[in-house]
């Protein structure tokens, strides 16, 4: 039962000086869609508003006589809600890409929109591999992380120190599924094996009967597909039942820094989750996050919305460069063409399939004592290069890339 | 061990009693919304706000004044049930004599509001709060590991629900109350003071919430969605129950609750819906619920 907070619009004009380029109706306008009343709104959110319009000020649009607008709308993670707000976007409001998207199921249905419509669509907030797989576009790019890295960071690692059996306990939709199928995967590729798994319906309250089943299955670890407080209540349970107690491990596949910090230290500690990006690892992630956090409830920037304000920042450039805004397949190819390079991500690459390259790191949850305050929270534990960090373009099954 | 369909016994009695568990939160829930509807006629869709209220304020004692889960267990029905008060005072009163969808409208608005203000506030992704000390830790059944706080949530919701429904049906402070919503013109006529009672009921069904809310705490995120979440499984309950019959929301609470946790063993896919599927067929064959007595 959520609001019906629709175009939530955040209009950002920033200067308007008389252009020379050829922009679609003299505007370049932004639609930033996420979850902004539910789960996922801590991590994404107004957050990545906030984020956008950072980009868009750092970029200094203004000053380049480049008139930007950015806009909000929640989708409630429904893909028919979704799918909805994007074809009002385009059509009538005009709109000329769209950022973030979290919840799978509906990027995947934003997906298709804006490749029929030859928009933008640059995806931080969604984590199914699909996107720059077998359903990739020449208009999308997956910016921050995606299921297959996840997987591979967390899983390998697991594995690695011998968690060898697996239970999953899934999300049931897009998301759970994806980063089930590209965790077994890892996990049987290093040796270890899967011995079973439930699907349980998306948003969950209860788990313990789902961590029952688990433990009855006596697997060494109980990796969690599924993110926000699905996760959050499914660590807090575990903890409760004396899964972790009797020797059985957690792997929380995809958590972010809002998780950890929901959970409180004394429950969270020892995790071991891959991110793509803290704002604790170095000056320029510390100056972003000290600007943006009081745009937000004090909350800290996750990945998410780090990949928010690179992906904004790409864009423009490549804009900026063609002087036009109308064509998305040409946008994203400029995107594609130019190597990224920004505060927050450094220097990157977008590849062919639409997967943007970066380093993942894999980070351990800090304990109580070791922190010194809120947002405190993470230790790295390795860093994943970023010639490993994705799946090789071969093997996603991508019909633009060539073979 | 003797196995049922392909699932052993004894993680059949595991599920069976964390369908219970569960249970008695649907039970403490559904109790309140039969209360408030029986009594004033109200569809009170602030009800999971009500409940994310009581875990808050839970929240916010340990947080700002040091008191911890037993003092709240006390404190937050009362303070949440003063909102209520105040809420009905302001605003329900003017509605008893409309028709339902107006208070469910009301209701409804009024939980987008407070979830809205809390998120605003606080954020999605909740709170922490543990399980007091007293009740940490938990005893192996053999079957299954039964955590101690899980074990004193259905003791405690079954003697309030039990209590509730002596205190309605089989007490003189209760067949005053039913009588009023009969004849409220007729009881006034004996001396007694109809509105207050009445804005009394709605307070106490408001802290039977915020009670639930504050059990809830411990074991669920403390977020401002986590009412949304529950609300709409509990009017189904209700629904099922038969509106306004206090033995048969807590009967149905418990009966959906073990439904449930089966569901989870065998389809769990379709643990969210089979409620709904059951509430369809009770409506086909007893329109007015299990236990309704039927207009």
């Amino acid at each position: 039962m959520k609001g019906m907070i629709s175009l939530a619009a955040l209009a950002v004009a920033i200067g308007c000086s008389p252009a020379q380029a050829q922009y679609s109706d003299g505007t370049i306008k932004i639609g930033v869609m996420n979850d902004m009343s539910g789960t996922y709104s801590d991590l994404s959110g107004q957050g990545s508003v906030v984020a956008a319009r950072m980009a868009v000020e750092d970029f200094g649009a203004a000053a380049k006589g480049m008139k930007v607008e950015i806009v909000g709308a929640d989708h409630q993670n429904k893909p028919d809600v979704g799918s909805n707000v994007v074809r009002t976007w385009i059509d009538v409001d005009k709109v000329d890409v769209i950022v973030d998207v979290p919840t799978s199921s509906v990027a995947l249905a934003v997906n298709e929109i804006v490749r029929d419509k030859n928009k933008v669509f640059l995806v931080s907030g969604a984590a199914a591999s699909d996107l720059t797989g077998a359903k990739c576009t020449p208009n999308t790019i997956h910016w921050t992380y995606d299921t297959w890295a996840l997987a591979n960071g967390t899983g390998k690692a697991i594995v690695k120190t011998g968690g060898d059996t697996w239970f999953f306990l899934t999300a049931d939709y897009a998301f759970g599924h994806a980063l089930e199928r590209d965790t077994a995967a890892v996990v049987e590729k290093n040796g270890g094996k899967v011995v079973g798994k439930v699907r349980h319906p998306f948003p969950g309250t209860d788990f313990s009967s789902f961590l029952l089943q688990a433990q009855a299955s006596k697997a060494k670890i109980i990796g969690l597909a599924n993110a926000g407080s699905d996760t959050i209540n499914s660590i807090k349970q575990a903890s409760e039942f004396g899964i972790t107690q009797s020797g059985q491990n957690l792997a929380a596949l995809l958590a972010f820094i809002t998780d950890v910090h929901a959970l409180g230290l004394k429950t969270a500690q020892g995790l071991i989750m891959t991110e793509a990006w803290y704002w604790d690892l170095n000056d320029a992630n510390r100056e972003f996050a000290k600007k943006f956090a009081p745009q937000f409830k004090g909350v800290h920037p996750t990945m998410v919305h780090a990949g928010v304000y690179s992906a904004v920042t790409h864009y423009l450039k490549a804009v900026e460069a063609l002087k036009s805004d109308a064509d998305g397949k040409a946008i994203v190819a400029k995107m594609k063409e130019t190597p990224t390079d920004d505060k927050l991500f450094g220097k990157g690459t977008v590849r062919a399939d639409g997967r943007k390259i970066h380093p993942m790191y894999l980070f351990e949850v800090k304990k109580p004592a070791e922190s010194k305050g809120p947002w405190d929270y993470y230790k790295v534990r390795a860093t994943i290069p970023a010639d490993e960090a994705f799946r090789p373009l071969a093997e996603g099954g991508c019909p633009l890339v060539k073979s | 061990m003797f196995e049922i369909f392909g699932i052993s016994s004894q993680a059949l009695f595991g599920q069976l009693l964390i369908g219970l568990i569960n249970g008695s939160f649907y039970a403490l829930l559904s109790l309140g919304l039969a209360v408030i509807f029986g009594m004033l006629n109200i569809i009170n869709f602030t009800h999971g706000a009500q409940y994310m209220l009581g875990a808050f304020t839970a929240f916010f004692l340990l947080q700002y004044a040091g008191l911890g889960y037993w003092w709240a267990i006390v404190i937050a029905p009362v303070i949440v049930g003063i909102t209520g008060i105040i809420v009905e005072r302001l605003f329900l009163q003017w509605l008893y004599k409309l028709d339902h969808l107006y208070g469910l409208l009301l209701t409804f608005g009024l939980a987008l509001i407070f979830e809205g203000t809390f998120r605003n506030f606080f954020g999605s992704s909740g709170l922490p709060y543990s399980v007091p000390p007293e009740l940490q830790g938990g005893q192996n059944l053999g079957f299954m590991f039964l955590p101690n706080y899980r074990a004193w949530v259905v003791v405690f919701s079954l003697a309030v629900c039990l209590t509730t429904w002596f205190v309605i049906e089989r007490t003189k402070l209760g067949s005053y109350l039913r009588a009023a919503t009969e004849n409220p013109t007729l009881v006034r006529a004996f001396g007694i003071n109809v509105p207050r009672m009445i804005t009394l009921t709605y307070g106490f069904g408001v802290a039977l919430a915020a009670l639930a809310g504050v059990m809830a705490a411990p074991i669920y995120n403390v977020s401002p969605q986590m009412g949304a979440n529950l609300i709409i499984v509990v009017f189904a309950v209700v629904v099922i129950g038969g509106m306004g019959s206090i033995m048969g929301a807590i009967v149905t609470g418990f009966g959906l609750g073990i439904i449930e946790g089966l569901t989870k063993v065998f389809f769990p896919e379709a643990s969210n819906t089979v409620i709904f599927i059951i509430m369809a067929i009770v409506l086909l064959i007893r329109p007015a619920g299990l236990f309704g007595r039927g207009a």
